[in-house]
């Protein structure tokens, strides 16, 4: 039952390097060894780089959207096809309500979906790990109102909460980032919390103290940078749900009326009977995207764990 | 015919680059009443024998040789006859009780439950039975209702060694059944093996990486190193004049209490032990062996007698030279050992080409 | 080590973080309280007129609401009533209805329980199952069917898996024709307390539930199966079977039943996503239940019926997170006198 013992070898430094150097070079160093280790590792994840790809199409078409097809394709009163019509040469997912090509909606739409993304998760893990890392490093009275603070947003069931919040504030693309982000900081808190708790209690945090180390130094120098690998793996499960809740949210008519996202084409295409007349090829390629977009975050969330944990790899 | 007997047994796991050797053809053989102890450091494959006895190995492990529990393979028996025989003959006792315990069940309905699967007996007669079985392990009965986490570790431990005596197997197998203990507590569950060992007439194969608890545990010992057996004999004997080197370094690792001589020198080996990925040629021991020679890595090793009932796998037993296992003084660790004390090993190479033969890395007191 | 006097220490040690947790569970709800009664009072601009905002309504009507805001008296004595109506039962009006929230309320509780009820049975029983075979088979082509499609069920969205399906097996697709009903409750002219009555809400729930079911099998199954690997790679599984244990038992007297320990628990911490699973998927199937309501709710934006759905839905999830903290409690005993 005993496991052979393996024996890694001590890294040495680049040999690139000037001999004479600081700290401060030697930690950029060597943290750009981690990493560099950490990508290597990450390579070897056959679904991580699958994700990846995924990922890294859907922002480039994102982005690049505007070259290929003019906003103009989304102007109402401008739409050239028959409405509702099933998909054809000159419109390859077919048309939506209006007439407007069902391609340029999904391929613009993904535009808002992924920035409401990915401006919410920034939120969330910004306001996550702040509250984290105080509650962990300060401890006793504010770690303990802080984490009520978090358990009763965990408590609160999301889409009720957002739809209360969302309805007051009103739909805007600004709006809608900040609900999800305040809805869905809690879980980046608690972790970052552990493990803010964790790194606080060692014993080198301890001398740092001794030597006259203040607050801001021992968080920015020592716990941000053991908290920032835990903060990426979340971050990036936390975008998947943040695209998943303003899915959500548009299709219940709170998204931002002025744009196009995944989430309001569902919307339209429901409230307009898109589902009684059978127009699949309005309902299919939005759900598409959103359920790839949402698989590619999940499997490279996944793989960064188990660079970063070891013990999760071949699960 | 004996107890145990085990025929050049072979146990590999799987692995990416090909399976790894953790057992490498053992013969072992254990009578009626005896107490073996199986010595050695972590990695050497005296768990997967203890696992292996009763086929409890991971599935995927790969298996060769045999294993005569009172005459039968266990490798080889259909999984009913298997089960039959699992706790009946043969019991183990693993070692860190708090995970080998299920942590959410009665202490009292495990052991319970271990006598109800091979007898048909009612639970209340069962209840009785684990009272008994508890006091012979120096526990209270009213502790049968306790949880594992509410136990400490030394009752734990008595917890699992009554549990395996539930179907009064003839052989007892202790995996490291003190590691992790208090010294105090280690001594009483020595103290406790010793007691049942004598009074049931059970067979005790004790296994562990702290020779000095063989030594006053056990009739005779076993060392083994990288998968193999190296040495095997009596236990004074053994402790007292190994005929191995790893024996003897082992042996000497353990400070004599009241000697400041052992005190200011400690000594041990160097290195770490082999990588049963990437064994050493011939004697897996050579390149920490400060008596090898130059056929040592070229040798086609195997336990030749150095005595009566005694056997050791090194060339200088073979040749009919033991002495010369203790020409050299044992190696102290440490940069400051005076020089006069680091002698040169025999046929090494060069002076001071620091090159030591063999393949597996090495860190301190070696030249 | 618990003697018999320090076991009766560990009994109130245990009350006492039950006592912890009930305190909290009643801090949440005041919150609620509190978060409700600010929401719409300390955003900028006049509650009033926010409130009527999509709508055309004449200046003395905006006036009447102000007052029924009572927003002429001081904040902590608005506060005071406002409390002491919600403990009443008193919710407000609904703008929409026309009527005391808490009657539309109870109207439309019954068939959100009924839906989230089946669904809730339906995934737990059917996903657990899959993830302690996935497990126990780990690697074979069930798991790896059964992973895959755990992963692309969590990765849709519910409403859309919903429509998908009203689509496909309500309304009909080409020439094959529908077989469920494609919304709603009951057919119109049905006696719901007759057999072919209830047989009509089975119709009518199927594909709801349907949904929801397959919606949340993927959590169940995913979180068992993860939850029994870490199991299965215990010491105290190799003495059951070192004992003479067949293995099928093994898992199932041992494995399995300390696997289950987080995932029962997780039945009930679930209630959140399940209550906003039920808003979208009642929306889709036009299903009677709070679900759809809220969605009524938030279109027009009736307020008073927002904030009282808002308030069932938080007390609901509170009170089965303590019931999840009580069942831990309960199950594991390592908890109970630690």
């Amino acid at each position: 039952m005993t496991q052979p013992t393996t024996q890694e070898p001590v890294e040495a430094l680049p040999p690139s390097l000037p001999p004479q150097l600081g700290p401060r070079q030697i930690a950029r160093a060597r943290r750009r060894q981690a990493a560099a280790r950490a990508w290597r590792e990450y390579r070897r994840s056959l679904e991580g780089m699958i994700g990846l790809g995924i990922l890294v199409l859907f922002i480039a078409v994102a982005v690049l959207v505007p070259l290929f097809i003019p906003s103009s394709e989304l102007d109402v009163t401008r739409a050239t096809g028959t409405p509702f019509s099933p998909p054809s040469a000159g419109f390859p997912l077919g048309t939506d309500e209006s007439g407007r090509s069902v391609l340029a909606l999904t391929l613009w739409g993904s535009r808002v979906s992924l920035l409401v993304g990915f401006l919410a998760t920034v939120i969330s893990v910004v306001i996550g790990s702040v509250v984290g890392i105080a509650a962990g490093h300060f401890g006793r009275w504010t770690d303990s109102v802080l984490m009520r603070v978090t358990d009763w947003f965990l408590v609160i069931p999301f889409l009720p909460l957002a739809i209360v919040l969302a309805t007051v504030l009103g739909p805007s693309l600004a709006n809608i980032a900040f609900v999800i982000g305040i809805t869905s900081w809690p879980g980046t808190a608690r972790i970052v919390r552990a493990q803010a708790l964790a790194v606080t209690s060692r014993p080198y945090i301890e001398r740092a103290r001794a030597l006259g180390a203040g607050d801001w130094h021992l968080i920015t120098r020592h716990i941000l940078p053991n908290v920032v690998p835990l903060i990426f793996a979340n971050t990036v499960l936390i975008v998947a749900i943040a695209i998943l809740s303003e899915t959500t949210l548009a299709f219940l008519g709170l998204g931002d009326p002025l744009r196009v996202s995944w989430g309001s084409m569902l919307d339209a295409a429901f409230t307009q009977g898109a589902a009684s007349i059978g127009a699949w090829w309005y309902l299919v390629p939005p759900g598409v995207a959103i359920l790839l977009v949402v698989l590619a975050f999940t499997m490279v969330g996944q793989a960064l764990e188990a660079v970063l944990n070891p013990r999760l790899r071949g699960r | 015919m004996a107890l145990l007997e085990v025929r050049d047994l072979t146990v590999s796991y799987p692995a990416r680059a090909g399976a790894v050797p953790a057992v490498r053809g053992v013969d072992l053989t254990l009578d009626a009443g005896e107490t073996l102890g199986l010595a050695g450091e972590s990695g050497c494959g005296k768990s997967t024998m203890a696992a292996a006895v009763l086929r409890l190995l991971p599935p995927g492990t790969r298996t060769s040789g045999s294993v005569l529990l009172e005459g039968e393979d266990v490798l080889t028996m259909r999984p009913g006859r298997l089960r039959a025989v699992r706790w009946t003959e043969a019991a183990v006792v693993f070692q860190g009780a708090m995970h080998a315990l299920n942590p959410v069940r009665r202490v009292g309905d495990q052991i319970t439950e271990a006598i109800q699967l091979h007898d048909k007996v009612g639970d209340r007669q069962a209840a009785t039975r684990v009272g008994e079985l508890l006091e012979q392990v120096g526990l209270p009965a009213r502790r049968a209702p306790s949880y594992p986490h509410e136990l400490s570790g030394g009752q734990r431990q008595r917890v699992m060694i009554a549990m395996a005596l539930a179907c009064s197997p003839r052989l007892l197998i202790a995996d490291e059944p003190t590691t992790a203990l208090d010294v105090m507590v280690q001594a009483q569950v020595l103290a406790l093996l010793e007691e049942l060992g004598r009074e049931l007439g059970l067979a005790l194969l004790l296994i562990t990486h702290d020779l000095s608890v063989l030594a006053s545990t056990c009739e005779r010992i076993a060392v083994m190193y990288a998968g193999r057996i190296v040495e095997q004999g009596p236990a004074d004997k053994v402790f007292e004049a190994p005929a191995h080197p790893y024996t003897r370094a082992l042996a000497e690792a353990f400070p004599t209490i009241g000697d400041p001589a052992s005190r200011r020198n400690p000594h041990g080996l160097g290195g770490d032990p082999p990588d049963p990925r990437d064994l050493p040629s011939g004697c897996e021991f050579h390149p920490r062996c400060p008596v090898s020679i130059a056929e040592c890595p070229t040798l086609d090793v195997r336990l030749w007698p150095a005595g009566p009932d005694r056997a050791a796998a090194c060339v200088h037993v073979r040749d009919g030279r033991p002495e010369l296992v203790y020409q050299v003084p044992p190696r102290p660790v440490g940069e400051d050992a005076p020089v006069h004390q680091r002698a040169v090993p025999l046929d090494r190479g060069p002076e001071g080409s620091g090159e030591p033969q063999g393949g597996a890395p090495v860190r301190r007191g070696m030249p | 080590m618990a003697t018999a006097a320090s076991r009766s220490f560990s009994l109130t040690a245990g009350h006492r973080r039950l006592g912890a947790k009930l305190v909290g569970a009643l801090l949440s709800l005041a919150f609620v309280l509190v978060f409700n009664f600010f929401l719409f009072r300390v955003l900028p601009g006049d509650p009033a007129k926010n409130l009527t905002r999509n709508r055309l309504v004449p200046a003395e009507q905006v006036q009447v609401l102000r007052e029924s805001f009572g927003l002429g008296k001081p904040l902590h004595e608005q506060f005071i009533s406002y409390v002491g109506d919600t403990l009443r039962g008193d919710l407000g009006i609904s703008y929409k209805f026309r009527r005391p929230v808490s009657e539309v309320i109870a109207e439309r509780i019954w068939p959100t329980v009924l839906l989230l009820g089946v669904s809730t049975m339906l995934s737990t029983v059917i996903g657990l199952w899959i993830g302690i075979k996935g497990a126990w088979q780990r690697g074979s082509v069930f798991d790896r069917v059964s992973l895959g499609a755990s992963l692309a069920l969590y990765a849709m969205p519910e409403f859309w898996l919903g429509i998908l399906l009203l689509i496909a097996f309500g309304v009909g697709v080409g020439s094959f024709p529908g077989l469920f009903p494609t919304g709603g409750l009951s057919s119109p002219n049905t006696e719901l307390a007759s057999l072919a009555g209830l047989w009509d809400v089975a119709r009518h729930l199927f594909l709801p539930c349907l949904t929801l079911t397959l919606a949340y099998i993927a959590e169940y199954a995913l979180v068992m199966r993860s939850s029994l690997l870490d199991e299965l790679g215990e010491d105290y599984l190799v003495t059951a079977r070192a004992k003479g244990l067949r293995e099928a038992l093994v898992l199932r007297r041992h494995a399995v039943p300390n696997a289950l320990l987080p995932t029962t628990t997780l039945i009930f911490l679930n209630l959140g996503f399940v209550v906003s699973g039920a808003i979208t998927i009642e929306t889709v199937y036009s299903w009677p239940g709070l679900g759809l309501l809220s969605y009524e709710a938030l279109r027009t934006p009736d307020y008073p019926l927002l904030q009282g759905v808002f308030l069932l839905f938080s007390a609901a999830v509170i009170v089965a997170n303590v019931i999840a903290d009580l069942l831990y409690a309960y199950l594991d005993p390592r908890v109970r006198s630690g």
